[in-house]
């Protein structure tokens, strides 16, 4: 994979991973070329896109788009099912997330993108095993900034 | 007590949202990026992009105090990085904060360490130089007993790490493949790949180390190790046949349901590894029987058991025809994947279908039958509303083309090209037009309409191999030479009607093949046409939408047809036009034309008809010049060295240090003039051009006059091998008969001057076009009549000045200012007075006076620049002198003078400014020019070089 974005219907970049090394310029200009090829589809069209020399998939989840650059070669029907995985994990770790949540914990969605890929390629594809290694950070942050929430994190930890 | 009221204030929002959350089981909704919540509502509370921006930048130099203030405790680095990672997403820099991400990464304690990388891996790119101060954390991270702490750093590793400093962690990496966890394996290989992606070589050694993770008891590990196999065997399949057993039984666990459930995804086991496996044995099968041979069983097996109509079955099936598509066949197997892809293409899912089309555009060539099958389909996915499926019709249809089907296929592609932006899929498109055109072509004529239009539609983006190919194709033609000509002809003329529609811009591609097309054949046409041609390329040379790229192809084509024409006017016109252009290519190509022109006998040899296929004979070693050195060398003039033998006797004789950067020794070997080829030229032209000149170098500047010699030399032998008579010609015999020649042709310019025929007269008016805009400022004042003006009968001793201003419109070398003035005699008999004067460019140089700041801050606005070594007199070593007779030939304003450098500025009338810095080191006069027009640096410097060099 080359990329991942997360952005609104309105445009507005929620989450961006570039796992190929880009120039800052280069990525504002893709994101927002990008960004405007898929708001314009209709949603009965394909997932699938050809976009200058990549294979774009996206997928919308209530407001947000959820749009992975992959190259030629790769397989779409896959790629759409991991961008599907991503929402359950975020779904399980939220607790049915929405888009608020990934807005202002937008640092946690990447600690679990990045449990979950690593450097484009799927690393972890068990659910479980994902959530844990998140988990197990997490904790410690929660003993560090208030103690009462450890007990609502029931018995998963360490 | 601030501090106090600041912490109360930060945990007020923060309980508030805790309430509204409830408590509920997502713990993670925690309020410790409240400040960053209090960002984002201000933000969503604004309406207009203006208030978001002046709010960010509030934000983020309140935001640049806290990060640099030292009472900041990392807990409150880790906040404020939270937000500056936001306000980067937002699009806004906060470059500031990049050093602290590094920092907070070092020092922090876990979860402030674990903000920390997530922000150096959002906020850097891999070639970032503050990237190298992450190695040292990495490094210690790596070797920490905490387990979070070793992941974060594989994490990182896996991310973004400098390639040269690879060799620092990939030991203590390769360790933790034989670590106990096998979460920390698992990173440990992925990051490994990571390295083998960008450093190959770096991790040859390890690749025993990959074949152990391959077996690891743990699945996780034994899948990431499959994206290194992956790779490697994609670069070399060979070396790893050995291994197709394992994968295939692998696979056959995975597809058997062995792996825990842990690895189910929708109750399918393990999708994501049984596609990577699939797609390796489809690596390792291709071409490849006996290796074939031990995957066909688990390959039916998986066609079999994807049944589940679910889309991550599907993304398996995909796979899985692919590879059996791809291996050594099976028809039994092809069959099966042969149902599968029309499972695909009949579904009502427009993703499946889309896949569908995917896979038959893949096995066409293998099985066209499978198109006739789906024939419907296909037809109409080529009117489906949506872009995406239409193309991947259209690349179906393009593997299926033949000599029958071409021109409908063509014509769809070209109506898709034609509703398509985009400018990757019309490069793509356009070449596949063309490679379809050039195979199956029906006619002639159909060939070229549809390269017209590639090369319209193409523009300038196309890849230039189709302008090429498809010239050479012209050239060489096929094995019927009358057929061969017909689309020649055709050619000609399908360009001739497209260059009559008026306000139409074509690419400069297409007007570049045009040119040569039109060059090379318009001698197809009859011969009363040449002139015209000539007329319309002449038109489009003048046209401002032109490139000078272009130009000199049309130009050259010109050149090609003026032998060919009866009359010669345009071409005189052009030459006119062009020797005195700016742009120095132009005008070396107008000088050859004009040389050529002169001597008709020889242009034809030079140029002769429909010979592009054959090869020109170079004489590389300019053996015809032998005669001239030996007299030269005869005379005493110094043997010829090359260029690096020069190079290095200068170093040896300047045992000093080199102050100048490398590059800039390389011209300052030759001191008298430009290296360039167009430079050579210039000199010489212009002393070819007008007598005075001429005198004056020669009398002044001996090297000026050898390279006069040098560029007729050059000139007359060439004819002589062309023609193919004796190449042993005396030299010195030649010699005389072109200084003769020369001579003639000088008086001949002189007459022109003195005798005008009213041609000469339009064509001065003409030149004197360029420089209109009378009455404008006074800028140049010039004591001219207006044409057509009469003076009232005045007494002798009464004189009247008119005065009026002249201003250039673009910059020209030189031009012609004439006129007449009637005038009545005593007698009432009325007279003419024709006056003409010469202008060149130097007279629309006016000083820039400007103070030392401006120079400075304009210096860095302009983007074209010039840097030559000229080298000083003994006179005038002192930088003051030679800056005063600067300012006193050529007008520039000596604005500043530090130490042994000085600073010079001038402005091209009406307000064009170059700007001059220049520096002395022992004789060497430094000069550097920088202007917004292109070519002014260039003209000025060789000024400059004429009048550093001839005082």
């Amino acid at each position: 994979m080359r990329f991942m974005l997360l952005f609104s219907r309105q445009g507005k970049l929620r989450l961006q991973k570039w796992y190929l090394a880009t120039s800052d310029k280069e990525r504002k200009k893709m994101v927002r070329e990008l960004m405007q090829v898929v708001l314009a589809r209709k949603p009965k069209m394909c997932s699938f896109l050809e976009w200058r020399d990549l294979k774009v998939v996206y997928k919308r989840y209530a407001s947000l788009y959820f749009c992975c650059a992959i190259e030629g070669q790769d397989n779409e029907l896959i790629t759409l099912e991991l961008i599907h995985r991503y929402v359950e994990l975020l779904d399980k770790y939220f607790g049915s997330v929405c888009e608020l949540d990934i807005i202002f914990n937008f640092e946690k969605a990447y600690f679990i993108l990045d449990e979950f890929l690593m450097g484009g390629d799927v690393q972890d594809t068990s659910k479980k095993s994902v959530l844990k290694a998140i988990e197990q950070a997490d904790l410690l942050q929660e003993e560090d900034e208030s103690p009462r929430s450890v007990r609502d994190l029931g018995p998963q930890g360490l | 007590m601030s501090d106090i009221v600041e912490k109360t204030l930060t945990a007020l929002p923060g309980l508030f949202l805790q309430n509204q959350a409830g408590g509920g089981p997502a713990a993670a909704k925690a309020p410790f990026s409240s400040r960053l919540g209090g960002l984002v509502r201000s933000i969503t509370a604004l309406t207009s992009k203006h208030e978001e921006e002046k709010l960010i930048q509030q934000e983020l130099s309140s935001l640049k105090a806290t990060v640099s203030a030292p009472t900041t405790t990392l807990k409150m680095m880790k906040e404020c990085m939270v937000r500056l990672m936001y306000c980067e997403m937002l699009g806004y820099d906060a470059s500031f904060g990049y050093i602290h991400a590094i920092k907070l990464a070092q020092q922090g304690n876990l979860l402030e360490k674990r903000v920390g990388y997530l922000a150096v891996s959002l906020f850097l790119h891999e070639s970032h130089e503050l990237l190298l101060l992450l190695v040292n954390t990495v490094v210690k991270d790596l070797q920490s007993t905490n387990l979070i702490e070793v992941c974060m750093a594989l994490t990182i590793v896996s991310q973004i790490f400098p390639r040269e400093m690879i060799p620092a962690v990939l030991p203590l990496i390769e360790d933790k493949l034989q670590h106990s966890k096998e979460i920390i394996r698992r990173k440990a290989v992925l990051a490994l790949y990571k390295f083998h992606l960008i450093a190959p070589n770096q991790v040859q050694h390890i690749h025993v180390k990959f074949r152990k993770a391959l077996c690891d008891r743990d699945v996780g590990v034994m899948a990431a190790s499959l994206h290194i196999y992956f790779r490697m065997i994609k670069e070399n399949s060979s070396g790893y046949k050995d291994l197709t057993g394992s994968f295939v039984t692998i696979l056959k666990q995975v597809v058997g349901g062995k792996l825990p459930v842990d690895f189910n995804y929708h109750s399918v086991p393990a999708p994501w590894l049984q596609i990577q496996l699939l797609r390796i044995l489809g690596l390792l099968g291709k071409d490849d029987q006996r290796t074939s041979e031990l995957m066909y069983d688990v390959l039916d097996e998986s066609l079999r058991r994807a049944e589940l109509n679910h889309n991550v079955t599907y993304a398996i099936l995909f796979e899985c025809v692919h590879t059996v598509y791809s291996i050594y066949p099976k028809s039994e197997l092809l069959e099966k994947a042969a149902k599968c892809i029309g499972k695909f293409v009949l579904s009502p899912k427009i993703n499946l279908k889309y896949l569908g089309l995917k896979a038959l555009t893949y096995v066409i060539q293998q099985d066209p039958t499978l198109a006739l099958q789906h024939q419907m389909t296909i037809i109409e996915c080529l009117d489906h509303p949506d872009p995406i499926i239409k193309r991947e019709t259209l690349e179906l249809l393009y593997r299926i083309t033949n000599t029958q089907n071409v021109t409908v296929i063509v014509q769809k592609m070209l109506d898709y090209l034609h509703q398509s932006k985009e400018e990757y899929i019309i490069v793509n498109l356009v070449g596949k037009i063309a490679e379809l055109a050039e195979k199956y072509a029906p006619d002639n004529a159909w060939f070229i309409q549809t390269m017209n239009a590639v090369f319209s539609v193409g523009g300038d983006v196309i890849h230039p191999d189709i302008p090429n190919n498809f010239l050479r194709l012209l050239a060489e033609g096929f094995d019927d030479e009358a057929e061969d000509q017909q689309l020649r002809l055709y050619a000609v003329q399908s360009y001739l009607t497209l260059l009559d529609v008026e306000n139409v811009f074509y690419p400069q591609r297409f007007l570049q093949v045009m040119s040569w097309v039109l060059g090379e054949y318009s001698y197809l046409l009859d011969k009363e046409m040449t002139e015209e041609v000539i007329t319309k390329l002449y038109r489009l040379l003048m046209s401002d939408s032109i490139s000078s790229e272009t130009k000199a192809w049309l130009i050259a084509a010109v050149t090609k047809l003026t032998p060919q024409a009866h009359s010669s006017n345009i071409v005189e016109k052009l030459i006119q036009e062009f020797t005195v252009s700016l742009d120095t290519c132009m005008r070396q190509h107008a000088f050859e034309l004009k040389h050529l022109h002169e001597n008709m006998e020889l242009m034809k040899s030079l140029l002769p008809v429909d010979k592009s296929c054959e090869d020109m004979m170079v004489d590389a070693s300019l053996s015809f010049l032998d005669g001239f050195v030996a007299e030269g060398l005869s005379q005493g003039a110094a043997p010829y060295k090359p260029h690096h033998q020069r190079q290095e006797e200068k170093l040896s004789q300047e045992k000093g240090l080199n102050f100048e950067p490398y590059g800039l020794s390389f011209s300052s070997s030759g001191f008298t003039g430009r290296q360039s080829p167009a430079g050579i030229s210039l000199g010489s032209d212009v002393s070819g051009n007008s007598a005075d000149t001429g005198l004056k170098e020669t009398s002044s500047l001996k090297l000026e006059g050898i390279k006069k010699l040098w560029g007729k030399e050059g000139y007359l032998p060439k004819k002589e091998n062309k023609t193919g008579d004796e190449t042993e010609a005396p030299v010195p015999q030649e010699t005389t008969i072109m200084e003769n020649v020369d001579q003639a042709v000088t008086k001949k310019d002189q007459s022109q001057v003195l005798t005008q025929t009213k041609e000469e007269k339009e064509k001065q008016l003409l030149a004197s076009s360029l420089f209109v805009g009378l009455g404008s400022e006074s800028s140049v004042n010039l004591i001219t009549e207006q044409p057509e003006c009469c003076l009232s009968i005045t007494e002798a001793e009464n004189t009247k000045i008119f005065q009026y201003s002249v201003q250039m419109e673009k910059p020209f070398m030189q031009g012609n200012l004439c006129g007449f003035v009637n005038y009545q005699t005593v007698d009432t008999l009325s007279a003419q007075l024709e006056f003409s004067v010469n202008l060149s460019l130097l007279d629309f140089i006016r000083p820039l006076k400007i103070s030392t700041e401006d120079f400075g801050k304009l210096w860095l606005t302009f983007a074209n620049d010039v840097k030559q070594n000229v080298k000083m007199s003994d006179s005038q070593a002192a930088l003051p002198s030679t800056l005063e007779t600067l300012e006193q030939k050529l007008r520039l304003h000596v604005v500043d003078i530090i130490g042994n450098e000085g600073l010079l500025a001038c402005q091209l009338l009406p307000s064009t400014p170059c700007l001059v810095h220049c520096r002395v080191y022992a004789d060497i006069l430094a000069l550097w020019f920088r202007s917004s027009c292109s070519t002014l640096p260039d003209y000025l410097l060789y000024q400059c070089q004429k009048v550093i060099e001839g005082s």
